[in-house]
């Protein structure tokens, strides 16, 4: 597929609302391109519905999806949202949640390969202090996805005026 | 106590540094202040904070206890991770010639100040970074500006004009800070042709190389017979978005390096180790640039197009400035820029800020929100409506 539509698909994923002519605007293209790109991505069920999630084996960008389930020990400074927060920022992890039953966390991870992910597991997840244990299983196909932080604890502390 | 030992104020500071014009933005940080609902297109620094995996790896050392100093030169992995990362520029350099400083900001003091003696002259192609032309000048050095305009570029014929033998340095920053502006490498051969012709050692400050993005950035120190004049600046800050780390550094031949370290020793000591420790891992996280780089591209796509529908604009070729003329609205740089602020709550730069050749343009970085943005835009379009010539 070439690289115009991949980054159609990109702001699409991102805004599902964005206008033809912003995002003509954003890529330097005419309109009608633009509009060109997009109907033919809907004819090939690329697009799938307008909040514009993606297919993106359709277009043979394939990812690797796995569910790490992970065990950790909590001290007096670090409780589940502290870990949970550490883990989650990382952009490769795709959601954590804090579940029942016999292990902590749920997180899923993104990655482009098996490889990828289990190298991701075994350098970043199990490496910090609190995680004990983690359990990872490889996703064969993903149904539904979220893919956003639901936290914010960062602002702009930046000054007005930078030379 | 005894206060100022009889001596009057205006003789307690040095005369050099009385001399130094302060910085045209002052003035513009008051105005600002206690105004709601300000949209700052002011800012020289990344709207992204630093980018996660990096920000752990620092926390994590910091938890192991890494809080000494290092060497006078820096962590031997960066410096080696720098070199080779390089390349990616068309420079072959040897860890040994990478020295990290504190961001690019005391790499440029260092070089200066290793290069110029009173009286020696360094050429200064304008508008540009606020820097230059204070630490030539504390020196005692003499620093004669190029102007630039309209195109805002370098090029032979420019640089010959100064074939007097006088000058020593020529300061060169591409993509340029506040313009936007970047050279192809054959513009640059050229530019090298007069540099070899007026025997002049160049200082390259490069720290907007990744953020390129009309081909490819390529470092003048690649070019034949340039790899023993030119001194490379770059750093982390605006790449890998670690303003506040302070992590930059310098690629120097043999003789300026040894200069430059002895300096640094005495001066800066070296680069805080926290910094140094995230610069190693963002050179593994080359994929969080390429991420942000394709925001920007389409930050300068939009702005290219709506504000060029507004005001005469050259379209960047890299960074996240963008410097319109806003001479044919009839203000000066100044009124621009603090009509828009107090009249639309949109703060940019004046022109004038980067040299007086940068008087009639106004410096905004787009480095907000891309919302943020497109609110400012419309913004500036009602301001240019309303209160403009024309």
């Amino acid at each position: 597929m070439e690289s115009l539509e991949i980054e159609v698909l990109k702001l699409l994923e991102e805004n599902g609302r964005m206008s033809v002519e912003e995002m003509a605007e954003v890529l330097a293209l005419p309109t009608e391109r633009v509009e060109e790109i997009i109907r033919k991505l809907e004819e090939n069920g690329v697009i799938l519905k307008y909040k514009a999630i993606v297919d993106w084996e359709k277009v043979h960008e394939d990812f690797v999806y796995a569910l790490i389930n992970v065990k950790v020990s909590l001290t007096r400074e670090r409780g589940y949202d502290d870990i949970a927060k550490r883990i989650a920022k990382f952009p490769e992890v795709h959601a954590v949640r804090l579940v029942s039953g016999e292990y902590d966390f749920q997180v899923v991870i993104k990655g482009k390969s098996l490889k990828d992910v289990a190298f991701f597991v075994a350098e970043k997840i199990s490496t910090i202090p609190e995680v004990r244990d983690t359990f990872t299983h490889f996703v064969l196909r993903t149904y539904k996805e979220e893919g956003v932080n639901l936290f914010s604890d960062e602002e702009d502390r930046r000054l007005a005026f930078v030379p | 106590m005894k206060k100022t030992g009889g001596l009057r104020l205006s003789r307690r500071v040095a005369k050099r540094v009385e001399e130094i014009r302060p910085s045209g933005i002052r003035k513009f940080f008051d105005l600002v202040i206690g105004r709601e609902d300000v949209i700052s297109l002011g800012v020289g620094e990344p709207d992204f904070p630093v980018p996660w995996r990096i920000r752990e790896e620092m926390i994590y050392s910091l938890e192991k206890g890494y809080t000494s100093y290092t060497s006078n030169l820096g962590l031997p992995e960066l410096r080696e991770g720098i070199a080779e990362y390089y390349t990616r520029f068309g420079v072959k350099a040897l860890p040994e010639q990478v020295l990290i400083t504190s961001g690019v900001s005391e790499g440029v003091d260092l070089a200066i100040r290793t290069l110029i003696e009173p009286g020696d002259v360094a050429l200064i192609p304008e508008p540009c970074y606020v820097s230059y032309k204070p630490l030539v000048e504390i020196c005692g050095g003499e620093a004669v500006t190029i102007p630039t305009v309209p195109d805002f570029k370098l090029t032979y014929e420019r640089l010959m004009e100064y074939a007097d033998g006088k000058a020593k340095i020529l300061v060169l920053n591409y993509p340029a800070n506040p313009t936007g502006v970047s050279y192809s490498k054959k513009e640059l051969e050229e530019i090298a042709d007069a540099v070899n012709e007026l025997d002049l050692i160049v200082l390259s400050d490069e720290i907007y190389a990744e953020l390129t993005y009309t081909g490819r950035h390529v470092s003048i120190a690649s070019l034949n017979g340039m790899e023993d004049r030119v001194v490379i600046f770059n750093g982390f800050s605006k790449a890998f978005a670690m303003t506040g780390m302070r992590v930059g550094y310098v690629i120097a031949p043999p003789d300026i390096f040894a200069g430059m370290l002895k300096i640094h020793q005495y001066c800066m000591l070296c680069a805080p180790i926290t910094g140094q420790i995230g610069a190693i891992e963002a050179l593994r996280s080359l994929d969080e640039v390429d991420r942000m780089r394709a925001e920007y591209m389409r930050r300068r796509n939009f702005v290219a197009k709506k504000l060029g529908e507004i005001l005469e604009l050259k379209r960047p070729d890299g960074t996240f400035y963008a410097f319109p003329k806003i001479s044919s609205t009839g203000m000066s740089s100044e009124e621009f820029a603090e009509g828009l602020l107090m009249k639309k709550n949109v703060a940019v730069v004046p022109g004038n800020a980067f040299g007086e050749c940068g008087e009639g343009y106004v410096r905004l970085a787009f480095a907000v929100k891309f919302d943020k943005l497109k609110e400012a835009i419309e913004r500036i379009k009602e301001f240019v409506e309303e209160y403009g010539e024309g």
